[in-house]
């Protein structure tokens, strides 16, 4: 398969960023960049910020102070990003009929939504479930039915939120071979989670994050080779980040 | 019309006088659901979703309009509708069509506070997946409505019941006219305060079949529905 266009939204810019809820903050003056290229992986406690982090980034949390970039754009709708939610809801309809909604909410000419619609559903193998009522679909398959439905969206940086959260191992290899299928077309994949295991197996770049600051960054291999700093040494470490 | 005869023997008998109010009955509570679905499921959406000063009142307005007495809707429709009122040059008085608009005024509200709850509920699953894929306002209504359907059954019945078991509006503005404006509610007054009882109970065992029908329908279909859509 061909590698996509250079993407627009990147490189996506995180500058002094603050999101607080009350006088609570869940990102405290996080800077951040990401770049096209392998997937980038947040990981870190419950709590850290990972899911801020991620709508943020999708446009759908607007930051108290500090600045968000698209491609060096401020504004930028979310035309050419997508995110798969942790528990995403499943539209009253059939596997099919919730891809043909993103199709036609990201304006796919409606002669070609029934072919690429096909084509979705087979990439992420709900082929043969395609009339079955989305809600009827276990979980593994309502989070690869979330994902054909955000790659509907044509992305150039694809958000994920912890989508193998409670999935047993074959639903869980079965998202992560889909998500190295789509990083290997050339989307940026940014994805949360907190299985480490999955983090090694996934990971271009990792970025930790703990109490909403970005704690250490890097490429995987050398954060998990040689980590810079404590918090990170604990965390590889399986202690307790609190 | 009806003489010594029972209720039974009307129906089974297809007696034509009996048949001809309950025609017109569905006729004018069926009008008046669809109006009012066409006027509440909009609003009650609209006011699910938007957030402006004074919105908790016009939801616990909104709740209040669902208890309001028909004989007053009916008081105020009649004086909109009545030759020096505002409303009279278009001569509905004593029409069915009155009796549509008194059961719309009586139902809208029903339909678009069941609505406003209904969507709100929803919304708070929808909202993060219809603003990541960039929805706008009039499509994510329209999304809402639709996957809220088989709820909103519910409130159509719910709507439906009101319309067909009222008396006091139709009465006052459609004037209860024989072959005309006669329901079945105002045909059972009429003929109870009259004392033929047959028609009267035969027209309540009607009515309330009616009743029955349509909720088994709605069940029925609501079944069938959510076996396809989940």
């Amino acid at each position: 398969m061909s590698m996509r266009t250079p993407a627009l939204d990147l490189p996506l810019l995180f500058v002094d960023v603050r999101i607080s809820a009350g006088d609570t903050a869940i990102l405290d003056r996080l800077t951040l960049r990401l770049e096209a290229g392998a997937p980038t992986l947040l990981i870190g406690p419950n709590g850290s910020g990972k899911t801020t982090l991620l709508r943020a980034a999708m446009g759908l949390l607007a930051p108290s102070s500090g600045l968000i970039t698209w491609g060096g754009r401020e504004h930028s709708p979310p035309t050419r990003r997508a995110i798969v939610f942790q528990r995403p809801t499943m539209l009253r309809r059939s596997a099919a009929g919730n891809v043909r909604y993103a199709l036609a909410a990201a304006d796919v000419p409606r002669d070609k939504r029934a072919r690429r619609t096909e084509e979705l559903l087979a990439d992420v193998g709900l082929s043969s479930l395609a009339h079955r009522p989305a809600r009827r679909l276990s979980g593994g398959e309502q989070q690869r039915l979330a994902l054909a439905r955000a790659l509907a969206r044509n992305p150039d940086i694809l958000f994920l939120d912890e989508p193998t959260a409670s999935l047993d191992p074959y639903a869980t290899k079965a998202i992560e071979d889909i998500v190295r299928a789509v990083a290997a077309r050339g989307v940026k994949v940014v994805m949360a989670t907190h299985d480490l295991g999955q983090a090694h197996r996934l990971a271009g770049d990792i970025v930790l994050l703990h109490r909403g600051r970005v704690v250490e960054t890097g490429a995987a291999e050398g954060f998990f080779a040689s980590p810079q700093t404590a918090e990170a040494r604990k965390f590889i470490a399986g202690e307790l980040l609190v | 019309m009806i003489g010594d005869v029972s209720a039974l023997q009307l129906i089974i008998s297809g007696d034509a006088g009996l048949f001809a109010i309950v025609k017109l009955s569905l006729a004018v509570s069926l009008s008046a659901v669809l109006l009012a679905a066409l006027i509440g499921m909009p609003l009650g959406a609209a006011l699910a979703l938007t957030r402006f000063p004074g919105r908790e009142g016009v939801i616990v307005l909104l709740n209040a309009l669902m208890g309001l007495p028909p004989v007053v809707v009916g008081l105020a429709v009649f004086l909109l509708l009545s030759r020096s009122g505002p409303l009279g040059s278009w001569g509905l008085l004593f029409t069915p069509q009155a009796m549509v608009i008194a059961q719309t005024v009586l139902v809208a509200p029903v339909v678009a506070a069941l609505t406003r709850q209904t969507v709100e509920d929803l919304w708070v699953d929808y909202r993060d997946e219809l603003a990541a894929m960039n929805i706008g306002a009039l499509r994510g209504v329209a999304t809402l409505l639709w996957d809220a359907r088989f709820s909103l059954t519910t409130a159509l019945l719910a709507g439906f019941g009101r319309a067909a078991a009222e008396v006091g509006a139709i009465i006052i503005v459609g004037g209860n006219i024989d072959g005309f404006t006669r329901t079945m509610t105002t045909a059972i007054a009429l003929e109870t305060s009259k004392g033929d009882l047959p028609l009267a109970i035969g027209l309540g065992l009607v009515l309330i079949g009616i009743v029955l029908a349509i909720n088994a329908l709605a069940w029925v279909v609501r079944r069938i529905g959510e076996r396809y859509a989940g």
